[in-house]
């Protein structure tokens, strides 16, 4: 039972990370772009909010927590979408080809946080912003301490609460509202939107914009709640990238799924060390990284079959992809 | 009456193309107006002008009698213009509300219920049948046509243009649409149909105007118009052309099309029971406005076309054309080829279908003979020779025989296509559209080269769309329409009034196969 819950415990900041990355790039696809540089917008976005966050405490004679969390949202915001930005440039702009763009931007990402992130660790093998992370992983007071299922239901982090929110707010903004239902049609048929006099460039601008920004706060959430405050060589970030990237497959492009989803996924990740114990045996330790692959081959699986039921609704925006010309209708 | 729109001295080029010159045109109030022409008229071009969709070069256009300019769709909607076009523009997982409400004024609430609700009182004054809930995907052409039709109703439009809208529907669907479109004229609205259906423009139409190669010809009165008046007014006076056209040497039978009928993806049958022999040593011309099947036609010989049962291509291969017939219904394009059959394609899409436009000469030259021989290497010798030769014989103006082909000219890149098929020495050569946008010269070596191979007892078919080239040049004319042989014509003796009208007006003979 208590591994049960430890495994419980574990996967859900896990899915929250995801979660995030998986809920940018659905905004971004929906608008038609294929932004595959996700993992480098997460790096992006979770080293420059620790970067802040780590500045701010060794720099202030008395910190607080308020300003430490604003601080380091605002710059993991900022360098996310910097990144969104880059790729919109070249891709909306440009048309520059978006897998390719998207490829370059992850190692970009990747290249920029790692080097930056030798000044931060100045010689040290890693770094740490304590107080950032007291106050990312600050508990609901009251709520928390109600045993079991205080421990499961509100024992994380204000993050993990505020990504169900915003999956929720996407759902009704998707389906509900007028720009939502633009820019779904932005994503599955530009020319249609342009002839309705929808500016097609500005949404592609403003959704991988937006997206980018989404995704880099699971970067964020990374570094400072789910890995203690600690910047070391985190290779991990480029893993959770590309899983938040299955994930939208996953979830066939609907926020709401998107919830359940990054939680099995975190559940299905963990499946390597809880699953033995609690059925009571142990596994060589080459199988755990087989067992790691379960997310992706669930994902597969998905799409396997998504494609047999031929259903529209679960595919991707039809111009996914795509660069879009006016010249060319 | 009373001008909802009238234009006033517009042209339009495109690059060198005219597209429309000096065309004046008034469109009334609570009329229905045809606007007929062959194919490249320009009756598209000149409406897209009044839709946004294009700007005129020079030219005015006036609504209900004030000067306007139209430089967008949104423009357009806001002076009551609408315009549906052949491509549907529709997002296809959108429920048919959706659609509607999409690029709806922001000022407005969004709510699609009042959306709706709308459009149901729409529907049921112009008795239209639609569900609203349901997605654009599971619709049928006829019923995506419809929401279009809706969708620029909704939008308050009193001058409705559908361009074509006929080209994609059933008889009965058709008939359906006429009385939509009556029903809207009696609201007083102006709709314009652009079409090349003469039996439409009459049952249908007030008015018919006529444009040809980008020209106005004239407009009158349906009630006075008769289908060889029009005929005469879309297809013109013969021109002379002066392209050389031997008398056939025993021409031998090459290819036999029996029973064939295509249906397309979307269950429209393009083509229906057609039947014709080809024969060696002779040019056999294919006229028809476009769209009327000749692709599906020539790719169903190509091997390349799925076709119903019961159809049959068969190839006489033999010299003398006396050896047994060769079936090619439900055999590859490999398979045709490697079992000894010569056939060439030149099809319509030069850089898609023909050639690779990023690889040069020698390069597309390789693409016929890249698995024969057994070396580990491919041969790059022979298809180089061959671009040399193609280059030096049909005098292709290319910087070097490697140079993509996409940067050559039009007429350029159909030389360097028409010598590959050429140079495998077919005994059938196709070609679609083998002039359409090359210079009169280009034309006329290409023109030289067609007659050399039926010179040579080849079998060539031509699909053309200048009546004027099909009858200076082919000894037999045949004419699809609705995907029915039509007629098949002497081109020699044929008129060009003959050909158009077949071109236009199904015969009696014709609709007896339904």
């Amino acid at each position: 039972m208590s591994s049960l819950i430890a495994w419980i415990l574990r996967a859900i900041p896990f899915g929250t990370i995801i979660m995030y990355g998986a809920m940018g790039e659905i905004v971004t696809e929906k608008s038609g772009n294929l932004n595959l540089g996700v993992p480098g917008i997460m790096y992006l976005g979770g080293f420059a909010g620790f970067a802040s966050a780590f500045l701010y405490e060794n720099n202030t004679s008395n910190p607080s927590k308020l300003v430490c969390i604003l601080l380091s949202l605002v710059c993991c915001l900022i360098a996310s979408v910097l990144g969104g930005l880059i790729f919109s440039f070249l891709t909306i702009t440009l048309r520059a080809n978006q897998n390719v763009t998207g490829l370059a931007l992850t190692t970009f990402g990747m290249g920029v946080a790692n080097f930056f992130g030798v000044f931060i660790l100045n010689g040290k093998s890693y770094s740490a912003a304590p107080l950032a992370n007291s106050a990312y992983s600050a508990k609901m007071p009251g709520l928390s301490d109600l045993g079991v299922a205080g421990d499961i239901l509100f024992g994380y982090g204000f993050l993990v609460y505020l990504a169900i929110v915003i999956a929720v707010l996407l759902h009704i903004f998707l389906n509900k509202t007028r720009v939502g239902l633009n820019l779904r049609a932005v994503g599955e048929n530009p020319a249609t939107a342009d002839a309705a006099g929808i500016n097609v460039t500005r949404y592609k601008y403003i959704a991988t914009c937006v997206g980018a920004g989404l995704s880099g706060v699971g970067g964020l959430y990374y570094v400072l709640d789910y890995n203690s405050g600690i910047w070391a060589t985190t290779g991990q970030i480029e893993a959770l990238g590309w899983l938040a990237v299955a994930l939208v497959i996953f979830t066939t492009w609907r926020p709401l799924n998107a919830i359940w989803g990054a939680y099995l996924f975190g559940v299905l990740y963990w499946l390597y060390q809880f699953l033995p114990s609690l059925l009571g045996f142990t596994v060589a330790s080459y199988v755990t990284d087989l067992i790691q692959m379960v997310p992706y081959v669930v994902t597969i699986i998905v799409l396997i079959v998504t494609s047999l039921r031929k259903k529209k609704e679960n595919q991707p925006p039809a111009h996914l992809g795509l660069a879009y010309f006016r010249e060319e209708r | 009456m009373e001008c909802a729109i009238s234009l006033k001295h517009i042209t339009k080029t495109f690059g060198s193309v005219v597209a429309n010159k000096d065309v004046s045109l008034d469109i009334y109030k609570g009329e229905i107006l045809s606007l007929l022409g062959e194919n490249g008229s320009g009756k598209t071009t000149l409406l897209n002008m009044i839709a946004g969709i294009y700007y005129p070069d020079s030219g005015e256009v006036f609504v209900n009698g004030k000067p306007v300019e139209i430089r967008s769709p949104r423009d357009a909607y806001q002076l009551g213009i609408g315009m549906i076009h052949q491509h549907f523009k529709l997002v296809d997982v959108f429920s048919a509300t959706e659609n509607i409400a999409l690029g709806l004024d922001a000022k407005e609430k969004f709510d699609l219920k009042q959306v709706r609700k709308k459009a149901q009182e729409i529907c049921d004054k112009y008795q239209f049948d639609m569900d609203f809930d349901q997605k654009v995907y599971a619709m049928s052409v006829s019923q995506k046509q419809t929401l279009e039709i809706i969708k620029v109703l909704y939008r308050g439009a009193d001058i409705l243009i559908l361009d074509e809208p006929t080209a994609v529907l059933t008889p009965q669907e058709t008939e359906k649409l006429f009385q939509v479109i009556r029903n809207m004229r009696a609201d007083g609205k102006s709709v314009v149909i652009i079409t090349h259906k003469l039996h439409e423009v009459l049952a249908i139409s007030d008015r018919v105007s006529i444009l040809r190669k980008g020209e106005y010809v004239g407009t009158v009165e349906t009630k006075d118009a008769t289908e060889s008046l029009l005929t005469e007014m879309m297809v013109g006076k013969k021109v002379e052309l002066n392209i050389d056209r031997p008398i056939p040497q025993n021409p031998v039978k090459r290819l036999e099309i029996r029973n064939l009928s295509v249906t397309s993806p979307e269950g429209v049958r393009v083509l229906s029971d057609i039947n014709f022999d080809a024969f060696g040593g002779e040019i056999l011309g294919i006229a028809g406005v476009s769209g009327n099947g000749q692709k599906e036609l020539l790719e169903a010989i190509a091997g390349l076309q799925t076709v119903e049962s019961g159809g049959s291509v068969k190839y006489y291969n033999s010299e003398d054309g006396q050896g047994p017939a060769m079936e090619v219904i439900g055999k590859n394009p490999r398979v045709i080829r490697n079992a000894g059959i010569h056939m060439s394609f030149v099809p319509e899409d030069r850089l898609g279908m023909g050639l690779v436009g990023s690889m040069g000469m020698t390069g597309n030259m390789m693409l016929k003979s890249y698995d024969s021989g057994k070396a580990l290497f491919l041969d790059q010798k022979s298809p180089k020779n061959l671009a040399e030769r193609i280059k030096e014989e049909l005098e292709v103006v290319t910087p070097g025989i490697n140079t993509p082909v996409s940067r050559l000219s039009g007429g350029n890149v159909q030389k360097v296509l028409v010598g590959r098929e050429i140079a495998d020495a077919p005994m059938v050569l196709m070609t679609a559209y083998a002039v359409r946008g090359l210079d009169i010269n280009t034309s006329y070596a290409i023109y030289d080269l067609l007659n050399q191979q039926k010179k040579k007892g080849v079998a060539v078919i031509y699909v053309g769309e200048d009546l004027d080239v099909l009858l200076a040049l082919c000894d037999k004319i045949m004419v699809l329409c609705a995907g029915r042989v039509n007629g098949i014509v002497d081109g020699r003796t044929a008129t060009k009034e003959q050909v158009g009208l077949l071109m236009t007006k199904l015969q009696e003979g014709g609709n007896k196969n339904e």
